[in-house]
């Protein structure tokens, strides 16, 4: 691909005469902009899908409401987000007078930061991330763990009482979920013998029904059912998306951590969410559900099969949010350390067990 | 300069200044963010080593769940600085003798004799995948030290268990499995009687 698109530079810059000096003058950093092309092209793609996700929910949400949702800017409504994100852009950023005020602007960019950051490690299609490294999947247990401290430190920061609610719920909730969500993978990491995400694509298309044509049937979601589900819901969780929503709690505390935030500044909390669902949804098709793998034989894999799975659990979040009343916070609790943490242990012995039985199916 | 070599310095620089600020910042929230700023860091030093899995670890254990929580701790104390500052001088006949020991102490394992590059040649990278690598010699060769740090583990964590646990008699703890359970009947009694006039 990089060949492709020097090609293509060189075409374009060749029309004017201006391709050897220009070559000259980037060659010595080449690899450092090529890295950095690779990162735009997932990030915009990333912000424009957060972008239209917001817009799908209301509209989803409304009709599953039997309203007709936003259809005036645009037709059918469609640069409703595009007008949301300029008004969001020109809106002035307060700073609240007792608050902490270089605490209070980290606290937006710690929580997008990690947020783009786990992208890094993702494979879209076969060879297809921007780093394939090793530990893939715990460098995004590591990212994803750091999200929580744009919560806390833009509670603390604001120097008043809901957000600093919303922030210690954070802090229990997400440190609840994390330990369920790392105790299902490491049921993932066991049948697939690796902590990269290709190498656990790649092991999910191996198995009797991928013989047989059937490839879905191989997914790690069978044999890991319970996983499975422990795995998105503490995904759902971990987002703080409804009904986990005591951390923003429209209804109780407004909107938690994210009450004093305005403008560009609030948007950046609005932003990692999204980006977040998304990442999740992601990581549900990767680890569970095969990536891009095609789930019949005679159809060929790629990334649009990654795609309709992750618009599958897109839907699910925001299907859930229209369905389920808010969790009570100690019900949260309950939930995860009682019933998501034993269950988890429990499955990684029986799998263990599983392993070394004659039944192994994981070779 | 290499380019690692020039990265090495930078993560360095910063985590030698954030330890720095760690004791003098006048804020216990700032002093602890400091503190995560230098874990960061300190991880990135381990990546140069080629040491993915330590690095990602000391991220996922201390930043995301150790630090969350002392972050949240210290929010919630009401640390009031000129109280702590009067115990300085009572204290300082035990804590400066403590401190030198210490630093003697670092001195000692840091000098070249005992742990420079001669005494300890930097191990081989493993071939592969590192986290593969550090399973196989946990499992195989330390299986004992690693099964009695856990074992160590388990016990202190009890232990904080058993040291928090007390019943309190006014909490009203709800039971969900008698929450569902509930009928219509328990709650609500219709009665019928006839209308009634003013």
């Amino acid at each position: 691909m990089e060949q492709a698109v020097l090609g293509i530079f060189q075409w374009f810059w060749g029309l004017f005469g201006l391709w050897n000096p220009l070559w000259a003058l980037i060659q010595p950093v080449w690899p450092l902009v090529w890295v950095l092309m690779k990162i735009v092209a997932i990030i915009l793609p990333l912000m424009l899908c957060v972008a239209y996700l917001t817009f799908w929910e209301r509209k989803i949400i409304g009709w599953m409401q039997v309203r007709i949702g936003p259809n005036r800017v645009g037709p059918w409504g469609l640069l409703q987000p595009i007008a949301d994100g300029m008004k969001l852009f020109f809106k002035e950023v307060l700073v609240p007078t007792g608050a902490n005020r270089a605490l209070f602007f980290v606290g937006p960019v710690m929580a997008i930061a990690p947020a783009l950051a786990a992208w890094a490690v993702v494979p879209f299609f076969e060879g297809g991330a921007l780093a394939d490294i090793d530990a893939g999947l715990f460098y995004v247990l590591a990212m994803t763990s750091m999200g929580i401290y744009g919560v806390i430190i833009a509670g603390w920061a604001s120097n008043s009482k809901y957000p600093f609610l919303g922030a210690m719920r954070a802090s229990a909730q997400m440190v609840s979920y994390e330990i369920a969500m790392g105790l299902a993978l490491v049921t993932v990491l066991m049948i697939s013998n690796s902590l990269n995400f290709s190498d656990i694509v790649r092991a999910q298309g191996r198995g009797w029904f991928a013989d047989h044509g059937a490839g879905f049937l191989s997914w790690n979601w069978l044999p890991l059912l319970p996983m499975f589900v422990v795995y998105f819901i503490s995904g759902v969780a971990e987002t703080n998306r409804a009904p986990f929503d005591v951390v923003e709690g429209e209804s109780e505390i407004v909107a938690g951590h994210m009450v004093e935030f305005s403008g560009m500044a609030f948007a950046m909390f609005f932003l990692a969410e999204y980006a977040n669902m998304i990442l999740v949804a992601t990581l549900t098709s990767i680890l569970f559900l095969g990536g891009w793998l095609s789930p019949v034989d005679f159809l060929p894999d790629g990334f649009h099969w990654l795609a309709a799975k992750i618009s599958f659990f897109l839907f699910l979040f925001l299907w859930f949010r229209a369905t389920f009343p808010r969790y009570r916070y100690d019900q949260i609790m309950r939930l995860g350390w009682k019933v998501f943490v034993p269950l988890t242990l429990v499955w990684i012995a029986v799998v263990g067990t599983w392993m070394v039985s004659p039944f192994n199916i994981f070779k | 300069m290499e380019f690692k070599t020039a990265l090495f310095y930078i993560l360095s620089a910063i985590l030698v200044l954030a330890a720095l600020r760690v004791v003098t910042a006048r804020n216990p929230v700032h002093a602890v963010l400091f503190l995560v700023l230098a874990f960061f860091n300190a991880s990135g030093l381990w990546l140069l080593l080629q040491a993915e899995f330590l690095a990602i670890a000391l991220i996922v254990v201390y930043v995301g769940a150790v630090m969350v929580l002392f972050l949240f701790v210290v929010m919630m104390l009401d640390i009031n600085l000129e109280r702590l500052r009067q115990g300085f001088w009572n204290n300082l006949w035990l804590g400066g003798p403590i401190a030198l020991l210490m630093v003697a102490e670092m001195i000692a394992v840091l000098s070249a004799r005992s742990f420079g590059p001669e005494a300890m040649p930097a191990p081989a990278a493993a071939a592969g995948s590192n986290t593969k690598a550090l399973g196989v010699a946990i499992y195989t060769d330390y299986v004992y030290p690693f099964e009695l740090a856990s074992v160590i583990l388990l016990v202190a964590l009890i232990a904080a268990v058993a040291l928090n646990l007390r019943k309190r008699k006014d909490t009203k703890q709800l039971d969900p499995a008698r929450q569902i359970a509930v009928k219509r009947k328990d709650r609500v009694r219709i009665v019928s009687m006839p209308s009634e006039k003013e």
